[in-house]
């Protein structure tokens, strides 16, 4: 291979990984070995593929799901943020937080979806409410590590310039803890995902954890895996389009 | 040149700076007496460690001194202070003429007045081009051009600088050196310039400030004759800058020593 560039065989291999790992599926399933009623094969589920994306109820199922995600993503992580960067600028703050943070943080948020249910009924509100508890913390721990750990030099800066305190939060603490807020909120991201998908299991009837619940119940594999896919596929654009919008945001922490 | 107005008065009486550290009490500075008259321009020059920054903060309104008095006497200046730091300080995140704008910013300058005081500062320090350049994409010099510029543009009566070229290339220093002794003979603020080189506190000041080792006392204090305006480089060249250099050298010498000899043992 002298005449390809290192860059255009790194992307090939990139590709031949999963490619290659599909045709032996496919043919494995050819040759016979395994059972094709539980282990579809990948020709089976892109078929299936189509007749969900073509009949509407695929798309029906990821807006659901997209929805209660970015709901429940922005409730919960506007005020992570917002008392992140309190708890930095004053200590009572953060004395008053800390314990609260250091007992809920641990609890796996799916536990507390049958509260939820019990507060927000079965409609979209109770899965929006895990959402956004299950983002908070992330972020919020993101952005008080960052904002405490800005270089003592800018907070000098700052008090000899004459910056008020609202210029503190707005312009130094704020942009001083982005990239690690941010890498917060990548986190708080697929945290989001994982406890909306395993809430749409039980106690509702859409949403992409639905689709794949229910195929379960009915034996209906290759649709499971057709919910699978769309999954993964929709963590893989978010984090591209987040990879992009962090790049717009701190375009000062590319060259460091 | 006439200049009409000049920077701040500052009378220091008795000066103590005490504080707890990991390694135990440490006595900072001790019984510092320094006047220092509008619009001079004064270096301190001392052995690392001699408590020379924490003076500055002090008088920046950063630090608090235990014990003295510091007196300013700045009437018709809004703003009294603007201190330059040794790793410029601008903030990452601002363009070059946020960065400059900040002090203006925070005191609530009404934004088309601000607009032209930055873009008038900008032009002083030749950065005009780079207004929307972001720190990380100046040289080292321009970020240090970009920090007194940020300082200037507040029109301060005094001006406290940290070391602020210590950080840079032989040319760009003198350069800088230049450009900073320039824009003093224009403006005559009061300047207060820290600084571990002999040579820099004699080619820009007007009076020498020599501190002792920890706890920092000022040892001697002497006068620069070489009158402004000043040639830097034909300054630096010259047999009588040469010999106070030396001299100097000889009061300073015992104290690095000594602080040599205290971080040894």
């Amino acid at each position: 291979m002298s005449g390809v560039s290192g860059k255009t065989r790194d992307r090939m291999l990139y590709l031949i990984s999963p490619i290659g790992l599909l045709l032996l599926w496919e043919l494995l399933l050819l040759a016979g070995i395994g059972d094709r009623r539980f282990v579809p094969a990948p020709s089976d589920i892109a078929a299936r593929y189509w007749q969900l994306v073509t009949n509407g109820e695929l798309a029906f199922h990821t807006g659901v799901t997209l929805l209660r995600v970015f709901a429940g993503y922005f409730i919960g992580v506007i005020p992570a943020i917002a008392l992140g960067l309190l708890m930095a600028m004053f200590a009572s703050v953060r004395i008053a937080i800390d314990p609260l943070i250091a007992a809920l943080f641990p609890i796996p948020k799916i536990a507390l979806m049958p509260l939820l249910l019990l507060a927000f009924g079965f409609g979209d509100a109770s899965k929006i409410a895990l959402v956004a508890i299950a983002v908070f913390f992330p972020v919020i721990v993101n952005t008080y590590v960052g904002a405490a750990n800005i270089e003592k030099i800018y907070w000098d800066v700052a008090r000899n310039y004459g910056a008020s305190q609202t210029v503190l939060f707005t312009r130094i603490v704020f942009f001083g803890a982005l990239p690690t807020i941010f890498a917060g909120l990548r986190i708080a991201l697929a945290v989001s995902f994982i406890v909306l998908v395993a809430a749409e299991f039980v106690a509702t009837k859409s949403g992409l954890g639905y689709l794949i619940w229910n195929s379960w119940e009915l034996l209906e594999v290759t649709t499971m895996f057709c919910g699978i896919v769309t999954i993964g596929v929709l963590g893989l654009i978010t984090s591209a389009a987040f990879q992009e919008l962090e790049r717009k945001v701190i375009p000062w922490k590319q060259s460091e | 040149m006439t200049v009409q107005r000049r920077g701040a008065a500052i009378d220091i009486k008795g000066l103590r700076k005490e504080y707890a550290s990991a390694r135990g009490h440490v006595l900072a500075l001790d019984g510092i007496d320094l006047s220092i008259a509008a619009g001079e321009f004064v270096c301190i020059v001392g052995p690392s460690g001699c408590g020379k920054s924490t003076l500055l903060r002090i008088l920046a309104g950063l630090d608090h001194q235990t014990t003295g008095t510091i007196a300013v006497q700045a009437e018709g200046w809004a703003v009294q202070n603007a201190m330059v730091f040794q790793d410029s300080g601008l903030f990452p995140w601002m363009s070059v003429e946020a960065n400059v704008g900040f002090g203006l910013m925070t005191r609530g300058v009404p934004s088309d007045a601000a607009a032209k005081r930055v873009d008038a500062a900008l032009k002083l320090v030749g950065l005009t081009k780079f207004r929307r350049h972001f720190p990380h994409q100046l040289s080292g010099g321009m970020r240090q051009r970009s920090a007194i510029a940020r300082a200037f543009v507040t029109d301060p009566a005094m001006l406290l600088m940290d070391e602020p070229f210590a950080a840079l290339d032989a040319q760009n220093r003198v350069i800088l050196q230049a450009e900073l002794v320039r824009l003093w003979e224009e403006t005559r603020k009061t300047v207060i310039y820290i600084t571990h080189s002999i040579e820099e506190a004699l080619l820009l000041g007007d009076r020498c400030v020599v501190m002792t080792a920890q706890p920092g006392r000022i040892k001697q204090i002497v006068d620069v004759p070489f009158a402004h305006p000043r040639d830097l480089i034909a300054l630096s060249a010259a047999p009588e800058f040469g010999k106070l250099k030396l001299d100097i050298w000889r009061v300073l010498e015992d104290e690095v020593m000594r602080a040599r000899a205290e971080i040894e043992a």
